[in-house]
């Protein structure tokens, strides 16, 4: 296909202008938002995979449907006769995974599976009589397996878009039932709640989804569109009513994109093209996701390790300077002792470019001035920020030495971890269990502190 | 039915490649990640597609390779997702294999122009052609696939055999394995190897739903019929083998009792599979259903025995006189409060031969009931002055748990109760205590 048949293709996509592209973009476009909905939910209650079981189980009801109804007039591969099959065994085999987990002690894992591959194995056994009956031909059943959304009839998608609308509405009627069930069913329960029947109608909800998305993007890639558009949502946000939001509208926009793009290069499955889409949107949300993304937590450990090396910075500093200065609250910025960065660096072990580059950040953050170098002059907000780290430290040495019975020649480190993270709370708090409300001097250390400028090996 | 040479090589393969899915499928069901061969085997398309790509032939080496590859991969991207983006692990599972097979469909189709490839015929083997495509084996001849399942079957033993110990901790007890210095993970991959190369060698020969359901179905069943690792894993093995054979002879005779000539024996193996399961889920001796609802029902006759036979005692206590037995009305009278039907229960009893008819219809208890009777009400009375006497619990409040607890003392805590009692020989009631 050369370049400009893409862009003509493109065009007529653009401007809806085939009656055909229209149906089946509009028709993905309500399968994708259903699915999202109904995926967030199970998602939550850990039943992802059920999508996958009822999209296997269908097959048995889809070949006897055809099975009893090729003798009728007019009958054969009928899609809404297709459908009630698939409905009726996806929610029989939905019942078996519910009576196994209830009278059995099999897992609810271990009943899917056996549900799963028993039915689709006798969809297998009856598909093979149904490829010898003389009357109807069973060519084309396949087409539930791959899916086919290109060749969507306009008829299909009304009838698919009609059972997807349902869904959606249905669900949002039953949003607070849902949400109790989601999270507390045990709480549901004890609010009067008829927990079984809602369970009843969420599974069945889902069973519907499933089968009238086998059709249009397959049996296996069924279970992508339920799966794929709630996990994406879920790095995103923790409240529920914008995960569902959000899924639905990933997998709106998974399922039109890859129909769209399905359209422009003809020889490209949809269904599969949707996945696609989709599993990329997924994978931005893994890598950018801003409640759970990586990159998130990359970032905030990044800045915590920064935190953690410029309060170590501080603490090195007030230290250092402590005994010959005691009185720092009152003194004025120009008589803060000066230290000599190459004594701090051999004190504490840190490399000498390292302490530089600490030392160039506390500056920018005007904690530190380097006016003098190599001597450095802790500022008047840099001797404020320094004494309430310091203080955190020594409040929780003593806490430890008091309390947790832990020598005064160990807590050093210990207290190192934890510094870092005390809060305001658990500052006031220790400040309660020490005694030392109201006080708001930096405690005496309870260990020898290596004095820098003699410059020997403190530790 | 005419059975052929053929037929017994079908039946032959099935019973090895289901014994070999069946012996990785038991940790599986352990681990509670059945679904991972359904996964694997959608999940190996882009490996297939890649592995043909790649050496531009079809031959079977390069296709094996990027299957098992592609296999692995889901099973890592699965539990990487799990871990740093705390995806649940069925959801992560679900994303992976589900957006690799969609890779795979359209490596598949958009490489039509180049290589021959049908994505039905690479995934759906089939095991009724298997015996037409023959191997010479150390001079004997045999179906390729029977090889490939024999080879499979072997491989797993020797190396679930190596490791039986760890494979055996890190499926139950990741966390106490990783303890004990057992490289937890690294077992992990192991077995995810395991299921990888089973699922591709079995399902390129004899079909994919064949392998998902062998994997499954028959540990499923085991996990039933015993609790002890050992005898599962024996037990998944009879249950593979008995599907695979009965699931040959019903495809091709069952379809004849509807006209038909016969249908998928891969799939009549999964549903013989079914049937075994549901046989065992109804029959097994200890965890059946069956099994239970008869232990049950024993339960409670022998609550209700025991209750009646307490009345008779307790009768006899407040009417001494010798024949002073009662008759079906008091005693129904007695019982009422326990909806039971005395007339049925008397019958019951005077069958165990622990009450016989006494004089004008009353209930006597013979000498072995009133041996009985005397224990119960002895239970009884020795809780209700343990729950006074050692729990502190009000007089008034113990009789409802005694009454529980009366059916459940074993000679053990018999003993145990009359040293708590410390001699005392009536109950907080003042009732005599029965010696």
């Amino acid at each position: 296909m050369d370049t400009g048949e893409v862009i003509d293709a493109l065009a007529r996509l653009l401007t809806l202008a085939d009656h055909n592209t229209r149906v089946v973009l509009i028709g993905a476009a309500i399968l994708g938002v259903a699915a999202g909905i109904m995926g967030s939910f199970m998602m939550l209650r850990r039943r992802a995979m059920i999508s996958d079981v009822v999209s296997h189980a269908a097959l048995p009801g889809i070949v006897a449907a055809f099975m009893i109804t090729a003798g009728w007039p007019g009958g054969g591969k009928h899609l809404p006769h297709l459908l009630a099959g698939a409905l009726i065994s996806g929610l029989a085999g939905m019942a078996c995974v519910h009576l196994i987990t209830r009278y059995s002690r099999i897992k609810e894992d271990a009943a899917l599976g056996i549900v799963l591959s028993v039915f689709f194995g006798f969809g297998v056994v009856l598909m093979g009589m149904a490829q010898r009956m003389r009357t109807g031909s069973a060519a084309g059943l396949d087409t539930f397996i791959y899916g086919k959304t290109a060749s969507m009839l306009a008829g299909d998608a009304w009838l698919m878009a009609g059972a997807a609308l349902v869904v959606v509405v249905v669900c949002l009627a039953l949003f607070k039932e849902f949400r109790l069930l989601t999270f507390d069913a045990e709480f549901a329960r004890a609010q009067g709640m008829p927990v079984h029947v809602l369970d009843g109608v969420m599974t069945a909800l889902v069973v519907m989804v499933t089968v009238i998305g086998l059709q249009a993007v397959g049996l296996i890639l069924m279970i992508a569109l339920l799966i794929i558009p709630p996990s994406a949502a879920r790095f995103w946000t923790d409240r529920l009513g914008v995960l569902v939001a959000l899924s639905a509208a990933i997998g709106g926009f998974g399922a039109v994109t890859g129909a769209a793009l399905s359209a422009v290069f003809p020889s490209t499955p949809a269904g599969a093209v949707i996945v696609l889409v989709c599993a990329m949107v997924f994978v931005i949300s893994l890598v950018g996701g801003t409640r759970r993304g990586l990159a998130r937590s990359v970032v905030r450990r990044l800045r915590l390790a920064g935190r953690m090396e410029r309060q170590h910075l501080l603490r090195s500093l007030y230290e250092a300077i402590e005994p010959e200065c005691p009185d720092i609250a009152a003194a004025p910025e120009s008589s803060i002792p000066m230290v000599n960065a190459h004594d701090l660096a051999t004190l504490r072990r840190w490399p000498l470019r390292r302490l530089q580059s600490m030392l160039r950040a506390a500056a920018r953050d005007r904690d530190v001035s380097l006016d003098a170098w190599p001597l450095i002059r802790l500022t008047g907000p840099g001797l404020r920020h320094a004494r309430s780290v310091v203080r955190n430290h020594r409040l929780w040495e003593w806490y430890l030495i008091s309390h947790a019975d832990i020598a005064a020649s160990h807590v050093d480190r210990d207290a190192d971890e934890i510094e870092h993270v005390l809060g305001e709370d658990m500052v006031v708090e220790l400040e309660r269990t020490l005694a030392l409300a109201g006080e708001r001097a930096v405690p005496e250390s309870p260990h020898p502190i290596a004095a820098v400028p003699a410059g020997e090996d403190g530790r | 039915m005419t059975w052929t040479t053929l037929d017994t090589w079908i039946v032959a393969t099935g019973m090895v490649t289901a014994a070999a899915c069946a012996l990785v499928g038991n940790f599986l069901v352990i681990r509670r990640m059945s679904l991972m061969g359904d996964a694997i085997s959608h999940a190996v398309l882009p490996g297939i597609a890649a592995g043909f790509l790649l050496s531009g032939t079809r031959h079977p080496l390069p296709v094996f390779a990027g299957a098992v590859m592609a296999g692995l991969c889901t099973a890592f991207f699965t539990e990487w997702i799990h871990r740093k983006g705390r995806v649940e692990e069925s959801s992560a599972m679900g994303v992976v294999f589900t957006s690799l097979f969609a890779l795979g469909l359209v490596m598949i189709v958009r490489a039509a122009d180049t290589v021959d490839l049908d994505p039905g015929c690479v995934l759906y083997g089939s095991i009724e052609l298997s015996p037409l495509d023959t191997v010479a084996v150390a001079g004997l001849t045999m179906p390729r696939a029977f090889a490939t399942g024999l080879f499979v079957l072997l491989l797993n033993a020797v190396v679930i055999g190596l490791f039986y110990k760890e494979f055996k901790i890190t499926s139950f007890d990741p966390e106490l394995a990783t303890a004990l210095g057992i490289p937890a993970r690294r077992m992990y991959y192991l077995l995810m190897t395991l299921v990888a190369v089973t699922t591709v060698a079995s399902f390129e020969t004899v079909g994919s739903i064949l392998v998902i359901a062998m994997l499954i179905v028959p540990a499923a069943a085991a996990s039933i019929a015993s609790v002890r690792l050992g005898r599962v894993i024996l037990w998944s093995l009879v249950f593979a083998a008995v599907s695979a054979a009965a699931g040959h002879v019903a495809a091709i005779t069952v379809p004849g009792w509807f006209g038909f000539i016969d249908t998928s024996t891969s799939g009549a193996m999964a549903v013989a599979a079914g049937g075994v399961f549901t046989g065992v889920l109804l029959f097994a001796p200890e965890q059946g259903l069956l099994a239970r609802i008869r232990h049950q029902r024993a339960l409670k006759i022998r609550v209700e025995v025991e209750d009646t036979l307490g009345q008779l005692h307790r009768w006899h206590e407040e009417y001494p006189a010798p024949g002073g037995a009662p008759g079906m009305v008091e005693l129904a009278g007695r019982m009422a409060g326990s909806h039971v039907d005395t007339p049925r229960l008397v019958a019951r009893l005077r069958r165990l031969r622990l009450v016989k008819p006494g004089g004008t219809d009353r209930i006597e208890l013979t000498e072995e009931g009133r041996e009985r009777a005397a224990s119960v009400v002895r239970d009884h009375r020795l809780w209700e002055r343990y729950l006074v006497d050692k729990m502190k619990l009000p007089a008034d409040h113990v009789h409802a748990t005694s009454e529980q607890l009366e059916h459940v003392t074993d000679p053990g805590l018999r003993r145990e109760l009359r040293k708590a009692a410390a001699g005392a020989d009536v109950d907080p009631h003042g009732k005599r205590i029965p010696d």
